[in-house]
């Protein structure tokens, strides 16, 4: 394998967009979270939702600056990197950016100061619409990016002209590609199931925190509160989850049969394939080694007759296949974690029928640990993804290797090292200061104080003494 | 009646780049500033003029360069590759300073520090690779087979030097007049002592890029009305009406000098925001019609037409409704501020 500019940027891409899309993957759902909070806050004006806005904002303001900056380096990258995938491109998944940057990104990051710093600048229900607005913001961004990205995928409605450059002969074709329903749904699932997650790991935390130490902090009502609400949102969209994976799958087997023989590793092409539990395939025997297998039930579980011929990787020459064993270890990942979600939904929605949620102190544990798991899931499945398209950048039409720019490879280097050193601080600094006000916990609120009087979130005077113990501890809400 | 896509497209990202070197030039310039701030209280309230409008600022860049990508694809990708380095130290910069605006507030003492020389490093490293990038767009690139053909380095001469130099006076005035705007007291006379100096420099900057530019790449001086660099004499016809861009910049200049002599609070800020406007047509006049200068001009360089025609139909609602609450959010934070205040 040479250490050539293709190979650099391949790995540069991967690991910027991977560092990316952790952000995006946890601030889309809590958008929507905090949208919620607010919403109820409004309507009950009991202050566990206020305690709990302002305590989850901190951590989105933290969350949301990092997936701006990242994101910002990307859309540079298409030109630095891919150029000549936008040469050849451009004019038909531009658009889907420019609209992009017009429907999404200029709401999300202009109310999103009005969101933080605007509590006595507007009233309430304004401050309400700006967090509206931003929640909006980040789902519209995730429909535009996914469809160019689906588009990549499952292309359809273009021409390519004399000169190879691609025009599009229909943008309802473009936009609406066959993997984009799927795809826009498998994703915005992750980002709610990766945020509940989060949510309910760090409120876990607080009431384990308060069951060993036999104090219950400020905030414990809060944390109680947001631990229910994450339970029920785990326990509703991680079978979902599942079926829409299932559908996802289905995609590929139709559009990109290339991807889902990696997936499920099969070499040979045939009916009545077996399902690999557990495999090391290998490119250069063109086979797996170590199977474990359950034969017969391939078919089955992508809901196909069992005579039904599935392609293998053996209808593709060597340089036409995906780096199959990324594949096929990232999906076992995506999907072993994704039926570790259902247990945990499912043990917690039984918890909370008996109403012992707060007592069971394994399953407070196993919900903390679970706390990460969104996000390992998410990284998996793009890997599915993104690498199953290899070895091409627009599935069946253009190849990664034609795609990238006529830059040195010294200078991919410099730059990949460049991330990865600022990413690694950026990174470690964020997680820090995430970390740490997870582990504080949220403070109660007390509403005697007329709304003007309130402090912003994520801004200096936040810390402010603004954080007065109003819940007495224990006290069920 | 057709439209005229391509110029139309030419005329919207020209727009959306002057709002962003305006917009974020000022933010950026108290990066710049940040250094020379007394105190760290003075440093916090500087921050916080911008921490509610940094982050729509920054999207017109995403929209300056996604507007180029959709729009004009064949600029974007010879452009991209050609200025790969000037690129990834704006991009490093903007991600430093970013995160500093959120990092700050959270950390403590040690990375408290650490996240203050963060914002003023990656501002002036942005606002420096900004300058290298434009320097390095008027300087021209090679171009083969509409790819880019030259090397990493082609960008660094002392004529982007000087550019960016000048790039990061002219933020520096940005910024400190918007402070001279929007706060009181000391730090309201150190932002008019930032005024004075980085006026001076900026003007000195601009003339000496002027003088550059028409020496340096002739086609431009052409445009001018100068033959032959400096020494083929003057045609009259042609940079008399022209003659009018250099006097914007010095009625700017003369906004900014008489206004803080009168304690002007907003003349100053006006008056930087005219010398932008100014060297900004200047630059219009010397490239127009290229996208990529003097090899591919906006027509050769366009998406094609339904593609444009598609932008054009939402941005001809999407662009007005933005105008319109971003200018809210500036209504919604606008006025003085001070420690004591805060918008909080
Ligand atoms: C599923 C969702 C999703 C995916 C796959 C991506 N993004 Fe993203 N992006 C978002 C969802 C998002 C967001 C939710 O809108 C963000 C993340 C957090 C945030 O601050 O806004 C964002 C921010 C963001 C920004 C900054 C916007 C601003 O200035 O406010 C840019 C320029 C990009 N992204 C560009 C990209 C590119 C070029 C991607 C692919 C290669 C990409 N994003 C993948
Ligand atoms: C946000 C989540 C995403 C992740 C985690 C991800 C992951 C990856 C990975 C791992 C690669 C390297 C594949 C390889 O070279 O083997 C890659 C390549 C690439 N991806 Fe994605 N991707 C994401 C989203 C997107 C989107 C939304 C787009 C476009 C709209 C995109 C466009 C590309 C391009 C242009 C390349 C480089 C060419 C290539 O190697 O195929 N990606 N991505
Ligand atoms: C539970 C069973 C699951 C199945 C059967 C499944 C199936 C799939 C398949 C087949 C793909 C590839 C789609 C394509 O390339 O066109 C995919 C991608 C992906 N998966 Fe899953 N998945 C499951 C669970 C999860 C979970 C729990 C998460 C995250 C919380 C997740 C996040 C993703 C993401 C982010 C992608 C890439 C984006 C996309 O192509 O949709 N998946 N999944």
């Amino acid at each position: 394998m040479d250490f050539d500019a293709l190979l650099l940027s391949r790995m540069q891409f991967a690991f910027t967009v991977a560092f990316h899309i952790l952000f995006p993957a946890f601030t889309i759902g809590l958008a929507a979270f905090l949208a919620v909070l607010e919403g109820l806050w409004l309507w009950t004006r009991r202050d566990v939702f206020q305690t709990l806005y302002l305590f989850w904002v901190k951590i989105f303001a933290l969350s949301f600056g990092m997936g701006v900056v990242s994101g910002v380096v990307l859309s540079y990258q298409f030109g630095t990197n891919w150029s000549e995938f936008i040469r050849l491109t451009g004019g038909v998944i531009g658009p889907l950016l420019a609209y992009e940057v017009l429907t999404a990104f200029f709401l999300e990051a202009s109310f999103l100061g009005v969101m933080l710093f605007g509590w006595k600048k507007v009233g309430p229900k304004l401050h309400f619409l700006a967090t509206v607005l931003v929640a909006i913001g980040t789902s519209v961004s995730a429909f535009w990016i996914l469809s160019a990205n689906s588009w990549m995928q499952t292309p359809q409605g273009y021409e390519i002209l004399v000169n190879g450059v691609f025009q599009a002969t229909n943008f309802w074709e473009v936009v609406f590609n066959p993997s984009f329903p799927s795809r826009l749904t498998h994703m915005l699932l992750a980002a709610f199931l990766t945020t509940a997650l989060v949510v309910g790991a760090a409120s876990a935390f607080q009431v384990l925190k308060t069951r060993r130490t036999g104090e219950a902090p400020q905030g414990w009502t809060a944390s109680r509160v947001a631990l229910v609400m994450a339970v029920g949102m785990i326990a509703v969209t991680a079978p979902l989850q599942l079926l829409a994976g299932h559908w996802s799958g289905e995609v590929a087997h139709h559009y990109q049969p290339s991807k889902l023989a990696a997936i499920e590793g099969y070499w040979e092409t045939r009916p009545d394939q077996p399902l690999h539990l557990f495999a090391i395939p290998d490119r250069a025997t063109q086979s797996n080694h170590f199977e474990v297998s359950i034969p017969g039930v391939g078919n089955l579980v992508q809901n196909l007759p069992r005579d039904e011929v599935i392609q293998g990787l053996d209808q593709l020459a060597p340089e036409d296949q995906p780096p199959v064993f990324m594949v096929f270890w990232a999906f076992r990942i995506m999907v072993g974690l994704g039926m570790l979600m259902i247990g945990l939904g499912l043990w917690g929605a039984v918890l909370l029928w008996r109403k012992k949620l707060f007592d069971s102190r394994w399953f407070l544990r196993f919900a903390v640990v679970m706390g990460p798991s969104g996000f390992i899931a998410v990284l998996a499945g793009w890997m599915v993804t993104e690498i199953g398209r290899q070895p091409w950048v627009v599935y069946g039409v253009l190849r990664t290797a034609d795609a990238v720019s006529p830059v040195t490879t010294g200078e991919v280097l410099t730059s990949l090292l460049v991330y990865i050193t600022v990413y690694s601080i950026v990174f470690t600094a964020g997680a820090l200061f995430i970390l740490r006000l997870m582990a504080e916990g949220p403070k109660a609120v007390i509403t005697a104080r007329a709304p003007e009087e309130r402090r912003a979130p994520g801004s200096p005077l936040a810390k402010a003494p603004e954080d007065v113990d109003g819940d007495l501890p224990g006290d069920p809400s | 009646m057709t439209l005229d896509l391509a110029l139309i497209w030419a005329g919207l990202i020209a727009v959306a780049v002057l709002l962003y070197v305006v917009l974020d030039g000022f933010d950026l310039g108290l990066g710049v500033l940040f250094p020379f701030a007394r105190s760290p209280r003075d440093r916090d309230v500087m921050m916080n003029t911008v921490a509610p409008v940094w982050d729509g600022n920054e999207t017109w860049l995403v929209l300056g360069g996604g507007g180029l990508l959709a729009a004009f694809p064949l600029a974007y990708s010879i452009l991209m590759p050609a200025l790969y380095l000037p690129v990834l130290m704006m991009l490093a910069g903007l991600i430093l300073r970013g995160v500093a605006f959120e990092f700050r507030f959270r950390a403590r003492d040690r990375g408290r520090r650490f996240w203050t020389q963060m914002f003023a490093f990656g501002s002036v490293l942005a606002a420096f690779a900004q300058g290298l990038i434009l320097g390095g767009f008027i300087q021209g690139v090679q171009v083969v087979d509409d790819r880019f053909a030259g090397g990493p380095f082609d960008w660094f001469t002392p004529y982007t030097l000087l550019v960016a130099c000048g790039l990061v006076a002219g933020y520096a005035l940005l910024g400190a007049t918007w402070l001279m705007l929007k706060t009181t007291d000391d730090l309201h006379g150190d932002a008019r002592k930032w005024t004075g100096i980085s006026a001076v420099a900026t003007a000195g900057l601009l003339a000496a890029v002027s003088v550059a530019t028409l020496v340096a790449h002739p086609v431009i001086g052409e445009r001018w009305g100068w033959a032959d660099g400096l020494t083929g004499g003057i045609d009259w016809a042609v940079f008399a009406p022209r003659a009018l861009i250099p006097l914007l910049g010095v009625a700017g200049l003369a906004m900014i000098f008489l206004g803080s002599r009168k304690g002007s609070h907003g003349w100053p800020f006006v008056g930087a925001l005219t010398v932008f406007l100014s060297g900004y047509l200047g630059l219009a006049i010397s490239f127009a019609p290229y996208v990529v200068p003097y090899v591919v001009d906006f027509r050769q360089g366009a998406a094609p037409d339904n593609a444009l025609g598609l932008m054009l139909w939402g941005t001809a609602f999407i662009l007005p409704t933005i105008l319109a609450y971003t200018a809210w959010v500036y209504w919604v934070f606008r006025g003085k501020m001070t420690p004591e205040t805060g918008y909080h």
